[in-house]
């Protein structure tokens, strides 16, 4: 068994939370780039590069790209090799949270649901934990903002919906969320499962990079007919009309109940935020 | 795209009414921020008659809940949120003189219904470009309900903040428009 001690997870959270929410990932960039080469529509060009300057002075000026630095999201790929000692595993990654939201003056949006009275320090984090072989810890962060949350859904569609009913009810949530997501998107889609595997499933979409092809040709050609129909909405860019509502669609397919056909639409901003570290 | 014009706060209803769907905006002035829960208290204080903490009329309220300020900096990142949240909130502030509001996504159609009855604008600013939107944000104080925090209301003196006319005086709607021009079957 290989020994980590809490206090390292709890450092690689505060530093990847504060990493995520300053500087924009490559790929993300790279998307809104050749977004800006496709667009047609001028004040959907404007928009575009006003993005791409704000990750730029972001990233000089150490600054939230974003100010909604989200909910604390985290996936953990702990191996089943892995001793962890000095600690309580998920109070080190609140406090983890808790440093990073403190010291890079992210804003901390965690509330009461009814009060609404803040928590004060982002926490409890929204903790994903998978076993996985080995002696190694993957830790992904995931600041999710509330904008493009709020647009997100889960449906459990009859199985005789098919394909076409999964693809008519991305298209629409697409449609109807309009400018409030903070276009271009990124759509993360779950099909199959249970209610809750849908919605992590295409939560879990969203953080494979940008332009990386799906390894499985089913789904890639989902997300390929997807991504046609969405940019044919004319949404644009923060929703002024244009060619590029989308940057990207990722699909995520796993077998479900004889019964079901669970879809989720996880909605992702153009704000697109995750960074990861393996210790 | 259209020309830029520049306009100073307090708005008057002829600034209001020169302004159209998909014009680029730049902000000189004082603009008060607001979000849920002081839209809240707003709404609470009219109901019963009081007066309200800010002199609202000709005045624009910007929807954002800033992240923290660094040291010697106004203001944190500073962007848009969503404004459909404000819809039950707006109509009784346009009601009461607000000229303006900044935010991101669609208005109610009771929404825009008071900005063409009283003459008020709805401006984009761009969602998500909150490190870039802070840079025109010169001075910031929270003048009421500091208990909210990141939600409280402050007096934010701006230079040139961008922004683009989703919603017109004249019942112009930049998001309807946008996507039926650039939408294909």
């Amino acid at each position: 068994m290989r020994e980590v001690h809490v206090e390292e997870i709890t450092k690689t959270v505060r530093d990847l939370f504060i990493d995520a929410n300053i500087n924009l990932g490559e790929d993300v960039l790279r998307a809104l780039e050749q977004a800006l080469e496709v667009e047609e529509s001028p004040i959907g060009k404007e928009i575009l590069k006003e993005l791409i300057e704000n990750a730029r002075v972001a990233r000089e000026e150490e600054m939230p790209i974003c100010q909604d630095t989200g909910l604390a999201v985290v996936f953990l790929e702990l191996g089943q090799e892995v001793h962890l000692v000095g600690g309580d595993l998920t109070e080190a990654i609140n406090e983890g949270v808790r440093q990073g939201y403190k010291e890079g003056y992210l804003r901390k949006s965690a509330c009461h649901p009814f009060t609404r009275k803040n928590t004060g320090d982002n926490t409890p984090a929204i903790i994903h934990t998978e076993i996985v072989p080995g002696d190694r810890i993957k830790i992904i962060a995931v600041p999710k903002g509330g904008g493009a949350e709020n647009m997100s859904r889960v449906v459990m569609l009859t199985p005789a919906a098919g394909l076409e009913g999964v693809k008519e009810f991305v298209v629409q949530r697409v449609k109807e969320s309009g400018a409030n997501p903070c276009p271009p998107i990124v759509v993360g889609v779950g099909i199959g499962g249970t209610l809750e595997q849908a919605a992590l499933i295409a939560k879990k979409a969203l953080l494979r990079p940008l332009g990386s092809k799906n390894p499985d040709p089913e789904a890639a050609a989902i997300e390929e007919d997807l991504l046609e129909r969405i940019n044919k909405l004319g949404i644009g860019p923060q929703g002024y009309g244009g060619r590029v509502t989308a940057l990207a669609v990722h699909v995520n397919m796993v077998p479900c109940h004889i019964a079901s056909l669970p879809v989720a639409v996880n909605i992702q901003c153009h704000a697109h935020r995750h960074k990861e570290k393996v210790i | 795209m259209a020309e830029i014009k520049r306009i100073t706060t307090p708005l008057t209803d002829e600034v209001v009414e020169d302004l159209r769907i998909g014009d680029k905006v730049l902000i000189t002035g004082i603009i008060y921020t607001g979000r849920d829960a002081a839209h809240k208290r707003l709404v609470e204080l009219i109901d019963r008659g009081e007066e309200l903490p800010i002199d609202i009329r000709g005045q624009i309220i910007y929807y954002v809940g800033p992240s923290p300020a660094k040291p010697g900096k106004p203001i944190g990142s500073a962007g848009p949120t969503t404004s459909g949240r404000m819809d039950p909130y707006a109509p009784k502030l346009l009601e009461r003189g607000l000229k303006g509001m900044i935010g991101k996504g669609m208005r109610s159609q009771a929404v825009k219904d008071a900005m063409v009855k009283h003459k008020a604008v709805y401006l984009g600013a761009t969602g998500g470009a909150a490190a870039l939107i802070a840079k025109a944000i010169k001075k910031a104080e929270v003048v009421a309900y500091e208990d909210l925090g990141p939600e409280a209301i402050m007096r934010l003196e701006v230079e040139d903040f961008p922004v683009v006319v989703i919603n017109d005086a004249h019942g112009g709607d930049l998001y309807e428009e946008g996507a039926a021009k650039y939408r294909r079957n």
